[in-house]
């Protein structure tokens, strides 16, 4: 009888000690919910076969991922062992003391080579040029352009254009060739329209769209390091972006005031549009027949140049991080030196997601992979991004509140709103004491 | 008082056997009511007063400074936060007026004998059990432009209703309209079964018209009712949050709850929204103060 119960406890005693000691091998990412989520999901499964270490991705729509996350950081939530998050983000996130300090891992990995500049430059290194590191770019991301090839190449078509224009109809390599392709294929008789672009002002959308401009435009947000705005977001090159912005919305279709990646995905899909604006992420959508009746006649180019030539996308992607409040955070350090290892970064672009390594990125094999991995792999060598400050989401609602009415619905001109906004982003800086 | 006022407990219950007197029992269901009332409610909203003159942030570890009343004073000169009291003004006024006539037309034609009454009527209080999230994600495919029903339905083609600056609040209070009459609705269908019928009967026999009778009659009589579904609505339409975010995103439709919410979950500005969200309950007790006493004035006669 004795043993039995002897052996009823140890039994007992076993079990609890098997199951804590399996739970300390679990962890969980925090991520929005989209496909990529999905292939780091299958990508964490060959993890747990290799070590035996459960990773879970946990995901949100894309609408409260910010929320959520900073809900739970700000309430030191342990729920969460890392959080692939928004390159903006990092800080508030740093400054707070959200994530982890990587610098020390990033220098031993060399991250700083490993990694294609731009996304070390934004998604890792805050305060900017500061040497300090808190996140592993993890998906890479840029705006590019679907195109409808069919449109595009149809005889017809080409010689009307010609005609109209007196240059050849071919995917634009500048904004005004945009402009003028937009205007072309505008038909709203036929139930055609000439572009599809992000309006969407409930997060980054319309200001990310903006931004592909302006850069392009040869413009700048302000000055990162200082903090000036003024004469940098207001320039003459801003105001010419913001009012091409302004005329390609009289070229989308109708209803096109609250759009973002999925309507702009749909705009391809359900032949609204002949050029449509999106992440590279949404891209492997398009070119699967199952989601896009199109697929065969979709085709890819990068966001065109600026009237003086200079090229540049807004970034979008997000890096990998560690929580502070979390309990595995060795484990979790275990992870990322698995994660960034080549052979994991190979499989990590074969499964669809976009890899940040600039050696994967390099290689013919991934730019050949899809009909859109070069045009991702030019623009991830020159992107830029808004402000990381950790007051960055006061910046994006006022700029959201000073641009919408103007790109929407025409109110004022685009130089009153981008001096509004200057002053704006002075006084919100002034109230931090970044500036004077 | 109260005590003496209080029945008393019967000697052969479980309670008085197990030796709990009246005042214990009272006690055993009020105490943990009030005690959640105060953790839950009153706590927080005497602390967030504290948080509303600070500039407290809740996602960073800088120790919050009191600032006084520089939360009020930037807030009440922020001519956006004026323009979403306007909007919010402007969309209570529109939707609560609309669900008065809408609820209240429909609980007259239904206050007679008509066959199938019940089960009209219950198919008619369907829309305000759905959930707000999805009234707002059908009206918005009912609103689309392309392919959307309305505009099919009514011949409007492309009509926009919810991209043109103008029109989305319309937009908005309409799908409130549509999903709150039926609430304006049952409570003046209660309101109207309630007048006395000898009443018209003797309107009748003194020979006085359908609208004579309405006016000295029936809307008196069911004042009172109405007055408590409209203090209802308002204070649920100036609160109004899901809605407007779900169907639109235009700065036309930015009611003060939207902007609350951003100040708070977006830009973690906790001290600024705290007192913001006091500006909006001072407004809602001011209006709501209002309404009841012309609720007792109308009462009274």
């Amino acid at each position: 009888m004795r043993n039995r119960i002897t052996g009823l406890v140890a039994g007992l005693g076993l079990t609890l000690a098997c199951s804590t000691s399996v739970f300390a091998q679990e962890l969980t990412i925090f991520w929005a919910e989209w496909d990529p989520a999905n292939y780091l999901q299958e990508l964490v499964n060959e993890y747990e076969a290799e070590t035996g270490v459960k990773v879970t991705v946990e995901t949100t729509p894309w609408s409260d991922f910010q929320t959520k996350t900073f809900t739970e950081l700000n309430a030191r939530g342990s729920a969460y062992d890392m959080v692939v998050g928004d390159s903006q983000w990092i800080g508030a996130a740093s400054e707070a003391g959200h994530y982890v300090d990587l610098t020390e891992f990033f220098n031993k990995h060399d991250l700083n080579n490993v990694m294609a500049p731009a996304t070390v430059k934004y998604y890792a290194e805050y305060p900017s040029s500061s040497g300090k590191y808190w996140s592993i770019p993890a998906e890479g991301d840029a705006v590019g352009w679907s195109y409808r090839k069919d449109w595009f190449e149809d005889p017809k078509e080409m010689e009307a254009f010609k005609a109209k224009y007196g240059y050849d109809l071919a995917p634009p390599a500048t904004w005004a060739q945009m402009r003028d392709i937009a205007e072309f294929f505008h038909r709203p008789d036929q139930n055609r329209y000439g572009i599809a672009i992000y309006t969407d002002n409930s997060y980054d959308g319309l200001v990310m769209g903006v931004e592909n401009a302006i850069f392009s435009y040869g413009g700048e947000l302000g000055d990162y390091a200082t903090y000036k705005v003024d004469g940098i977001i207001n320039s003459e090159q801003n105001v010419k972006a913001l009012e091409m912005y302004r005329e390609l919305y009289g070229f989308t279709p109708p209803g096109w005031a609250k759009t973002f990646f999925v309507e702009n995905n749909q705009a391809i899909t359900e032949n609204l549009a002949a050029m449509s604006m999106n992440y590279f992420a949404f891209f492997p959508a398009l070119t699967n027949e199952a989601s896009n009746p199109n697929a065969k006649n979709t085709g890819f180019f990068a966001n065109p140049a600026g009237p003086d030539g200079h090229q540049f996308a807004a970034l979008g992607g997000q890096g990998i991080s560690v929580i502070s409040y979390s309990e595995n955070q060795e484990e979790s350090m275990k992870f990322l030196e698995w994660f960034i290892k080549d052979e994991t970064q190979k499989r990590w672009a074969e499964l669809g997601g976009y890899t940040a390594s600039a050696k994967v990125l390099e290689s013919e094999e991934f730019q050949n992979a899809t009909p859109y991995n070069k045009a991702f792999y030019e623009t991830m060598f020159k992107v830029k991004d808004f402000w990381a400050t950790p007051e960055y989401a006061e910046l994006l609602i006022q700029m959201n509140q000073r641009v919408y009415p103007y790109i929407t619905a025409g109110q004022g001109s685009a130089k009153e709103v981008l001096d509004a906004l200057a002053a704006d982003w002075n006084a919100t800086f002034k109230k931090y004491n970044r500036v004077q | 008082m109260t005590t003496l006022t209080m029945t008393t407990l019967d000697p052969r219950s479980r309670a008085a056997r197990r030796g709990l007197s009246d005042l214990s029992i009272r006690n055993l269901f009020i105490i943990p009511t009030i005690i959640f009332l105060i953790v839950f409610n009153i706590f927080p909203l005497l602390y967030s007063l504290g948080y509303s003159f600070t500039d407290f942030r809740a996602s960073s570890n800088a120790p919050a400074n009191f600032v006084g009343l520089d939360n009020y004073r930037t807030l009440l000169n922020d001519p956006f936060i004026w323009s979403n009291f306007a909007i919010t003004a402007k969309y209570v006024i529109v939707s609560v007026t609309g669900q008065v006539i809408v609820g209240f037309g429909v609980a007259l034609l239904l206050n007679r004998e008509i066959p199938f009454k019940g089960l009209i009527t219950t198919l008619l209080l369907l829309p305000m059990m759905l959930s707000m999230a999805v009234v707002g994600l059908f009206w918005k495919l009912l609103y689309d432009p392309s392919f959307g029903i309305i505009n099919y339905a009514f011949g409007l083609g492309r009509f926009e209703w919810l991209s043109n600056p103008d029109m989305a609040l319309y937009a908005v209070a309409l799908t409130d309209i549509w999903m709150w009459s039926p609430f304006v609705m049952l409570l003046s269908l209660a309101g109207l079964s309630a007048v006395p019928k000898h009443l018209y009967e003797a309107a009748a026999i003194d020979r006085a018209g359908p609208i004579y009778t309405f006016f000295r009659i029936t809307l008196p009589l069911v004042a009172p009712i109405l007055m408590i579904a409209i203090i209802f609505r308002t204070m649920e339409a100036f609160k109004t949050f899901d809605l407007a975010y779900i169907l639109t995103s235009q700065p036309t439709t930015e009611v003060i709850s939207i902007r609350l919410y951003k100040m708070a979950f977006q830009e973690w500005q906790t001290g600024m929204s705290c007192a913001l969200a006091y500006i909006v309950l001072i407004m809602v007790i001011a209006i709501t103060n209002i309404y009841v006493k012309y609720l007792n004035k109308v009462k009274e006669r």
